[in-house]
């Protein structure tokens, strides 16, 4: 305590609790905050997508194609306004990015915690194993960190063939070692603390060790890291739809809408391609900004 | 530097071979390799055949001796859609990708290194914070989408591009070149500028980081305390050694800006190895894939040699390191 | 009588920060005649590096000279154009470093960064300015300057580099030479060596050399004048044997008695108790007082300098007069 309040009579203690502070040091920044809430409305359009969409763009019946390729705010046949215009076959670009978020968001959550999963273990028993574990493991996290995502994932989908589930080992693949590298790193420090010596000391089993006490403290460089992973992993996923080797055409995501408008382009239909890629620019946006954030509130070595 | 030369040497060997064998593991050993690498039309008579030729009845061990022995003579397999050697084909479109990846590191050295010595050396000026909000922006815009949204304005609104091909091209030394003529640097603008996005965002970061470190050295203190001018401190002191770490980053980007231009050439159908590769993948023509694979490992260790060299002739402490 | 080299009065560096105003520099005054050495004596944070940075006028923001003239002939330095200012820079007034290997540029040859500066005054050709760099180079003692010249700092030692440093001081035998603590990163037997070369060019010179350092023996036998600053304050001044001698505030007592050599053997060092305090939100009145012995109510008042003996000033009301008397 400073020596000024120290003459006069203590305030009474408030108590905080770190989440409390955490939650009022990310607050601290607007755009940050704004970020935020920006993410949980995409969230929340995307899970609500088959109840608010004014079309289920993936039900035939439902689509007249006489309907293709509509400017923005026309009203078509079905007698509703499609007010981001029609793709080709007369879906409703709106219903279209609404669903097309959904996809991009499992893919994108889906990869990053798998892949966290993954990553996390392996750098774990690489911190806590040491030795040869330890430099096998990080040997092929070099390789994969030294090789572009985008090509890998290239490869491996090729290789396999489209697909969803296809997409998301690619993505695990390409992601898991930066997981990897980051919990290694924490884990590594924290392990010469002394606590954890007291607690090997005290013939802890080492479940107890990993799970109570090195695993908490690799959680905040974890969350960081995640965070800017799903948006590099939204934005990849996106990328390769774009090439044709990522999503099936029957479960479009933003990429692959826009990818669709493509041919369009040229004919001044910008609509097609623009509007699902504002979707997601505002999506990988709204990541990066919580995550900068966050990794400001949680990096130690930022604080005073 | 001799010996240092011949250390670097002897581990991009090294990494070349482990490669090699993770290819060979990944291209015959998962999967049929006939069907990787025969024609899928082929009939049973020439199935057999080539078995025997490609000597896929021998142990795996000497396959990938036979393998390795065909990849040093330059035979990586030959295209079932083009009917001809891969490696050609790869080396036939190297030329237009290395342009493209060439000329948009030059744009990112152009646009960030100033944008980001401004934001450094103004770090509290309203521009300096614009600079560095749109940098952001530039990691977060997927690079197809701004691509394609290029198009849109320069090529069919404006008129002022051409969307897509390389141009007229000159040949000099046997390759196909386009920056040397009018229609080919128009052609060429709006690929590299597309693939400098990330590295012109990366280049700003770097240098606005690097001169508020070096700003506050002391030898930056001294060299103002000799009465020298700010622009003689600013572009000799300061700048020369915040060359080094952009430099080397934007060295070592350059093999990940030839690998992301398989994208940017699909969005500008500018006729490189990406775009190559990707019609490739359309049409499971897996030789093609084989040859690329090898062809980006190589180009990549040449590059990090490259890196290494180029780093050591900037920075006098690692260059004499190495006399000693 | 001409107006002396260097006159420092009154001056006030402040740093106007977001926590609130630091005043690193309060209040200082001392003066300096050519050929002569001014030691400028204090612990680290007590303004006077900032003192050495606000003569060649190198505070960089937040900080400003707030107060106060700095007279380099008779001209003041405070208001002077930073134009002008550059002019002196580096050709009238240098300044020497602290730390060797922080000083030279690591990735430019030492010619380079001697001639530039060379260049930056005299309207020479290069190749003059080549045989100037040589010359300072042999006059600091480096040998076979020639070759010297094409090497980089890395391949020179601390002593080597510091030598380096001077020479590029003395490219243009200024007036006055601003040295902030130049020996204290070197070995005892090079410090010794640069002590004496320093001491040798001033008077070969006439150059006025402010020689800023928190150790007393350097300054007891370098320097001609002392002053000694606390939190900002010059709270002793006077000649250099008279105040070693005979000091009259407190804090100078406590520094010279925090001198190991000065102690008798079996003695426990004395010290002074207590830290450096903070510079913002300074207390009013003497800043020394919560770590002074001798403390009284009367010391909450700002204590005036006052000279207490002929040309020995002190910022205290009540200073060690009696010690004259032995």
């Amino acid at each position: 305590m400073s020596s000024t309040t120290a003459t006069t009579v203590p305030a009474p203690p408030r108590v905080e609790t770190p989440f409390q502070r955490f939650v009022s040091e990310f607050a601290a920044s607007r755009i940050a905050l704004l970020g935020l809430m920006l993410f949980l409305a995409i969230v929340v359009i995307a899970v609500l997508a088959p109840w608010i969409a004014p079309q289920n763009p993936y039900d035939l019946a439902q689509l007249d194609i006489m309907d293709g390729r509509m400017e923005p705010g026309t009203v078509g046949g079905a007698g509703f306004t499609y007010w981001l215009g029609t793709d080709d076959q007369g879906r409703d670009m709106l219903s279209g990015i609404m669903y097309g978020l959904r996809i991009s968001l499992i893919v994108g959550a889906g990869s990053a915690i798998i892949a966290c999963l993954v990553g996390a273990s392996l750098g774990m028993l690489a911190a806590y194993a040491g030795g040869r574990t330890d430099s096998l493991i990080m040997r092929l996290v070099d390789l994969q960190l030294s090789f572009p995502a985008i090509l890998a994932a290239l490869m491996i989908l090729a290789f396999l063939g489209k697909g969803i589930l296809n997409v998301v080992f690619a993505l695990v693949i390409v992601e898991w070692a930066y997981y990897a590298r980051t919990v290694r790193g924490s884990a590594l420090v924290e392990r010469r603390r002394e606590y954890i010596e007291a607690a090997q000391c005290l013939a802890l089993p080492t479940r107890r060790i990993i799970f109570r006490h090195l695993l908490p403290n690799c959680l905040p460089p974890l969350i960081v890291v995640g965070t800017m992973q799903v948006a590099r992993a939204i934005a990849l996923e996106a990328t390769l739809s774009f090439l044709g080797l990522g999503v099936p055409i029957t479960e479009p995501s933003l990429g692959l809408l826009i990818s669709n408008g493509y041919e369009y382009m040229l004919s001044g239909k910008y609509w097609i391609s623009f509007y699902p890629g504002i979707a997601l620019l505002v999506t990988i946006v709204s990541i990066n900004l919580v995550g900068d954030q966050l990794r400001d509130v949680l990096n130690p070595r930022l604080k005073r | 530097m001799t010996a240092f030369l011949l250390r670097r040497l002897i581990q991009a060997a090294a990494v070349v071979l482990v490669m090699s064998l993770l290819v060979f593991l990944g291209v015959f050993a998962v999967g049929d390799p006939i069907e990787i690498l025969i024609s899928p039309e082929a009939d049973q008579f020439e199935r057999e055949r080539a078995v025997k030729a490609l000597g896929l009845d021998l142990p795996l061990w000497q396959q990938y001796l036979v393998f390795l022995g065909n990849a040093l003579r330059g035979d990586l397999g030959r295209s079932f859609v083009f009917n001809e050697p891969a490696l050609k084909l790869i080396l036939e479109r190297m030329p237009a990708t290395l342009e493209l990846a060439i000329g948009a590191t030059v744009a990112a050295l152009i646009i960030g290194l100033p944008l980001g010595l401004y934001a450094g050396l103004k770090p509290n000026s309203p521009v300096s914070k614009g600079i560095m909000a749109t940098s952001i922006l530039g990691f977060s815009l997927p690079t197809f989408w701004v691509g394609l949204m290029l198009i849109m304005v320069f090529a069919v609104q404006l008129g002022w591009l051409p969307s897509t091909g390389r141009g007229e091209t000159v040949t000099i030394l046997g390759m196909r070149w386009s920056f040397l003529t009018r229609d080919g640097i128009a052609h060429l603008i709006m690929p590299a500028l597309n693939l400098a996005l990330f590295k012109i965002s990366l280049v700003i970061r770097l240098t606005r980081a690097g001169v508020r470190e070096t700003m506050l050295m002391d030898y930056v203190k001294f060299a103002r305390a000799k009465g020298l001018s700010p622009a003689r401190v600013t572009f000799v002191h300061v700048f020369k050694n915040i060359l080094i770490p952009v430099v080397t980053v934007v060295g070592l980007e350059f093999g990940g800006t030839i690998a992301f231009s398989v994208v940017t050439e699909s969005v500008f159908a500018w006729p490189g190895m990406g775009k190559l590769i990707i019609d490739s993948i359309n049409v499971l023509d897996r030789p093609v894939m084989v040859a690329y694979l090898m062809m980006i490992v190589l180009l990549f260790i040449t590059i990090n040699l490259v890196v290494d060299i180029t780093y050591s002739l900037l920075d006098p402490r690692v260059r004499l390191e190495g006399k000693q | 009588m001409s107006a002396p080299t260097l006159e420092v009065r009154n001056l006030r560096t402040h740093f106007f920060t977001r926590a609130g105003v630091v005043k690193a520099v309060d209040d200082v005054s001392f003066t300096v005649e050519a050929g002569k050495v001014m030691g400028l004596v204090g612990e680290s944070g007590s303004g006077k590096t900032v003192t050495g940075f606000s003569i060649l006028g190198l505070v960089d923001a937040p900080g400003r000279i707030a107060g106060g003239q700095i007279l380099f002939k008779g001209r003041d330095l405070a208001t002077l154009p930073e134009a002008e200012m550059r002019g002196l820079r580096g050709n009238r007034i240098a300044m020497i470093f602290q730390d060797p290997m922080m000083t030279l540029n690591p990735v430019l040859r030492i010619d380079t960064q001697m001639i530039e500066t060379v260049l930056a005054h005299a309207k020479v050709s290069r190749e003059e300015a080549r045989q100037r760099s040589r010359d300072a180079l042999g006059q600091v003692g480096i040998p076979s300057p020639d070759e010297r010249l094409k090497a980089y700092p890395h391949q020179f030692s601390g002593g080597m580099r510091q030598r380096v440093a001077i020479a590029i001081a003395l490219l243009h035998k200024p007036d006055v030479i601003v040295a902030d603590e130049p020996t204290t990163a070197l070995d005892v037997t090079i410090q010794g060596q640069i002590l004496a070369e320093a001491q040798k060019l001033c008077a070969q010179f006439g150059t006025a050399l402010v020689w800023i350092t928190h150790d007393l023996s350097v300054v007891a036998g370098l320097a001609d004048d002392i002053a000694v600053m606390y939190a900002g304050k010059v709270v002793e001044s006077g000649p250099v044997t008279q105040v070693l001698d005979a000091p009259l505030h407190p804090y100078t007592l406590g520094l010279i008695g925090s001198v190991p050599s000065r102690n008798r053997r079996g003695e426990p060092l004395r010290q002074i108790p207590g830290m450096t305090p903070s510079l913002l939100n300074l207390p009013a009145g003497c800043a020394f007082r919560s770590r002074c012995p001798r403390a009284e109510p009367g010391c909450a008042e700002p204590p005036p300098m006052a000279e207490y003996r002929p040309g020995q000033h002190a910022r205290c009301i009540h200073p060690h007069q009696e010690a004259v008397a032995a």
